[in-house]
């Protein structure tokens, strides 16, 4: 007989983990969904966005960076953390400029989908309107700068899978940028494939794949018909090319 | 000196520090063929060159001045002073100069708070002392085309005021003292002398160093690392650079007492970019103290005890002051905090089980190993042992250092050096605390004030929102970037800050100040963002009034003027009746009427109106 796998508690429900298991690793696999914009199973822990906080006793903790342990008693919803929650997305709408109804990825957008969760309804803060040009010198992928919430997750999956360290994260501050790296700054230049993870992998509109601009019709699009949480996670929200 | 091969990846940073010396900024062909040379991605070189401030991605000035923004420099006249400058050469503050030859901007403070205003040349070279007759002498030096090289060497000119002296700033011990006394021992022995002295980190955590220490000698490797953190960038903070110019020997025994404990082999100090003008100096030591047998082979004769210490520049980076930023930086990358656990201890510099230490704790370690842990744990409070440095500057007669036993009042600080009707004091720069009068009998010590030693007085003219508002404006300009809540708040609370001395603030604006604060110390992923809130925090609560009187109204006020925004459309209406003005507030129609009247019938677009502050 082989021992029962530990146990923590996602606010009251008990997750089964593998030793060595981030929070959110285990919850994944257990079909509970812990909101998140940079993690992506797979790659290491980024802890950039900050969505996924949990609190565990007086503490708050990022689910993908803290290690399950048995028994740990973990809280994800409550009126607390929701607010969080909801500022944390509003700062990062507020931070680029996102203007959902004319971006190709509305509807199977995960910022999106997790502000319309978390009850998102307006911007709150004040605009940054930043000013960050659109790069469409690659034949088949487009960058769209103004949507990049800085997740990382196209830098890691450049370096780590395809191979190519086409991105990086360049910058600091508010002045954080997607970097991209051929001589002429421009992402015709460099060797990214439309079949790159890196180009499939951002979690909004930044990367984009030309010329299949709202190919799903509205109310079929990948968060139309359920929530954020009831959907399995996915390398790739757009349908594959 | 450099450990490491100059092609290796570690060494980016260093290698960027260098070209950047060489051409004054990163031409992106220079950085294609360091790239191809050091075999790294393109694309992180620019993102490495572009997180420091040092370095830059497109050209800048010939000559490169930057004022020292610290609080206190502003208030000793060092807006007015750039100014002055910037007017006599002829260039915008932030701009090139169309000629190329020179640009004038502000940085964070550069360590010279008691001997300001003062700015960074070309960032290796400094000018204390600014007053409007150094200003004009430094314009006319500069428009006639003189070298920095060739300025006189009393503008350059840096004391180091000590006026209370203990153990730590009293006369130097001579070099290899407290390794000899060490020595005698076994490594395991000193730890245990940390540990009774009950010695905490003197960077502000307050964490043990035997605990550290213990925790690095523990984990199952034989390669263990000793890092000094000589990134001094708290704000009002200069007691490291004294430390380093008067006591380097103090620090470089301490890390090599560090190394004796640990079985360490390699050693680096982070020099924080700004104070790169202290390099020559500290190479000179660790060569004297290699001739002597100090330091590289066989240290002090002993077969096996082998240690050598590399010095690694920052180039502009106050996160770089936390410890695993730091790391990131010395391995060459951007310096963004990494996640937490591991800590350095087990996975430090490149993976390896890590020690890093400030430059005060270092020279704390070397008292402790000479003078014994008895002496060492009867000064300070049960808590808190031994001696604490303070950098004192602002309203004060005499600013420098003072050094005192931990647990000491703030009073007894104010009163040695000279601060009259003080109404608060900055303990620990804008990411500790902001003590009111009325707590001045609070003592800097680990169970009541913690301090990592910078002291900033404010006298009774001085306006507490301002205070806060230019420490948000700080976090806001070294915020690495990296996590949500830092990188967006700390500009959302700088602009609410604008709003409000602007004249548009309300109660909401203070609402949304605070909750801001809270996101950001519950949710940011390193200490700056946590702590970027509390001089809001703290004076808010202490000095609730310098933010009231400038409160427009208890009601929401947008951060634009309504009656501003409709002039163009009076203009092209060509209306300008009572009505065509919306009566957003009594005083400013009333002003608007008196100071700028509407044209008659306009062909073309007026310029907007400038918002009039009430």
């Amino acid at each position: 007989m082989t021992p029962a796998a530990p146990l923590f508690l996602l606010d009251g429900h008990p997750v089964p983990f593998k030793p060595g298991e981030t929070l959110i690793e285990a919850a994944t696999r257990a079909g509970r969904h812990i909101p998140h914009l940079c993690w992506h199973p797979g790659f290491a822990p980024h802890g950039s966005c900050r969505l996924c906080m949990v609190a565990i006793g007086e503490r708050q903790l990022a689910a993908c960076s803290t290690a399950a342990e048995a028994g740990l008693e973990v809280r994800l919803h409550g009126e607390a953390l929701a607010a969080q929650r909801r500022t944390l997305l509003q700062l990062l709408f507020v931070e680029g400029n996102h203007f959902c109804p004319s971006c190709e990825r509305s509807g199977a957008c995960k910022l999106q989908a997790e502000a319309c969760e978390a009850g998102v309804e307006g911007p709150h803060f004040e605009q940054l309107y930043p000013d960050r040009p659109v790069d469409a010198s690659h034949p088949d992928v487009l960058l769209d700068l103004n949507r990049c919430i800085l997740c990382g997750l196209c830098v890691r999956a450049s370096a780590q899978h395809d191979g190519k360290a086409v991105f990086a994260l360049g910058g600091r501050g508010l002045g954080t940028q997607l970097v991209v790296g051929s001589a002429s700054g421009r992402l015709g230049d460099t060797d990214l494939a439309a079949s790159d993870l890196a180009a499939r992998i951002c979690p909004v509109g930044a990367i984009l794949p030309k010329r299949r601009g709202f190919a799903v019709p509205i109310g079929q699009r990948r968060y139309d018909a359920a929530p954020i949480s009831a959907l399995p996670e996915t390398d790739d929200g757009m349908p594959p090319p | 000196m450099s450990a490491a091969p100059a092609g290796e990846p570690g060494q980016l940073l260093q290698r960027l520090v260098a070209l950047q010396a060489q051409r004054g900024w990163l031409p992106p062909a220079a950085l294609e063929a360091l790239a191809v040379e050091m075999a790294l991605p393109l694309a992180e070189l620019r993102g490495v060159a572009g997180f420091y401030r040092f370095l830059h991605l497109a050209p800048v000035g010939r000559l490169r001045l930057l004022f020292s923004d610290h609080v206190s420099d502003r208030h000793q006249g060092a807006p007015a002073l750039m100014a002055r400058l910037c007017a006599r050469l002829g260039v915008a503050p932030g701009q090139v100069r169309a000629d190329g030859a020179l640009s004038i901007d502000r940085c964070s403070c550069i360590g010279l708070a008691d001997q300001g205003p003062s700015l960074l040349v070309n960032h290796g070279q400094v000018i204390t002392r600014l007053d409007a007759a150094r200003i004009d002498a430094l314009a006319q030096a500069i428009e006639a085309g003189l070298p920095p090289a060739a300025w006189p060497a009393e503008w350059q000119q840096v004391d180091e005021p000590v006026r209370r002296a203990d153990v730590l700033l009293g006369a130097a011990d001579a070099p290899g003292a407290a390794l000899a006394a060490a020595l005698a021992q076994p490594g395991s022995a000193l730890i245990e002398a940390l540990a009774s002295a009950r010695l905490l980190g003197r960077g502000g955590a307050g964490y043990p160093v035997a605990d550290k220490w213990r925790a690095c000698a523990a984990q199952p490797v034989t390669e263990r690392v000793v890092v000094c953190n000589a990134d001094e960038g708290e704000p009002g903070t200069f007691k490291d650079r004294t430390l380093l110019r008067l006591q380097p020997d103090a620090l470089i025994e301490g890390m090599t007492l560090a190394a004796w404990a640990l079985g360490a082999r390699h050693g680096l100090i982070y020099l924080r970019g700004e104070y790169r003008w202290l390099l020559p100096g500290l190479q000179q030591v660790l060569a004297r103290r290699r001739a002597a047998g100090l330091l590289g082979a066989a240290i002090a004769g002993r077969p096996g005890f082998d240690f050598d210490i590399a010095i690694h520049l920052g180039a502009g980076a106050y996160v770089c002051g936390e410890e695993s930023a730091l790391l990131e930086s010395l391995e060459g990358r951007r310096g963004v905090p990494r996640i937490r656990p591991p800590y350095p201890s087990s996975h430090g510099w490149r993976g390896l089980p890590t020690v890093v230490n400030n430059v005060e704790t270092f020279c704390c370690v070397a008292q402790i190993a000479l003078r014994g842990a008895a002496r060492w744990a009867a000064i300070g409070t049960a808590r808190a042992t031994g001696t604490k440095i303070h950098s004192v500057s602002g309203d004060c007669a005499r600013p420098g250092l003072y050094e005192y036993p931990l647990g000491t009042p703030v009073a007894r600080i104010l009163a040695d050096c000279g601060a009259v009707d003080a109404q608060a004091v900055q303990v620990g720069g804008p990411s500790g605390h902001c003590v009111p009068a009325r707590d001045f009998g609070r003592r800097i010590a680990q169970e009541d004030l913690p301090s990592a030693g910078a002291f900033t007085v404010f006298g009774p003219g001085r306006d507490l929102f301002e205070v806060a508002r230019h420490a948000a404006d700080f976090f806001a300009h070294e915020s690495c970037g990296f996590c949500t809540p830092c990188r967006v708040g700390t500009t959302l609370m700088a602009r609410r800050f604008d709003k409000i001395a602007a004249g548009s603030g309300s109660r909401h604006d203070l609402d949304a100040l605070r909750s801001l604060t809270e996101l950001l110390g519950s949710s940011s992923h390193c200490g700056l963002g946590a702590s970027a809130g509390r001089m809001l925090h703290d004076t808010l609560r202490h000095h609730r009034p310098a933010y009231e009187q400038r409160l427009q109204s208890l009601q929401f006020v947008p951060g634009f003027d309504l009656d501003a925004e409709l002039s163009q459309a009076r203009a092209l209406t060509g209306r300008h009746d009572a009505g065509a003005h919306l009566a957003t507030r009594e005083t400013d129609v009333t002003r608007k009427h008196e100071v700028m009247p509407e044209p008659d019938a306009p062909t073309n677009p007026q310029p907007q109106p400038q918002r009039i502050a009430p």
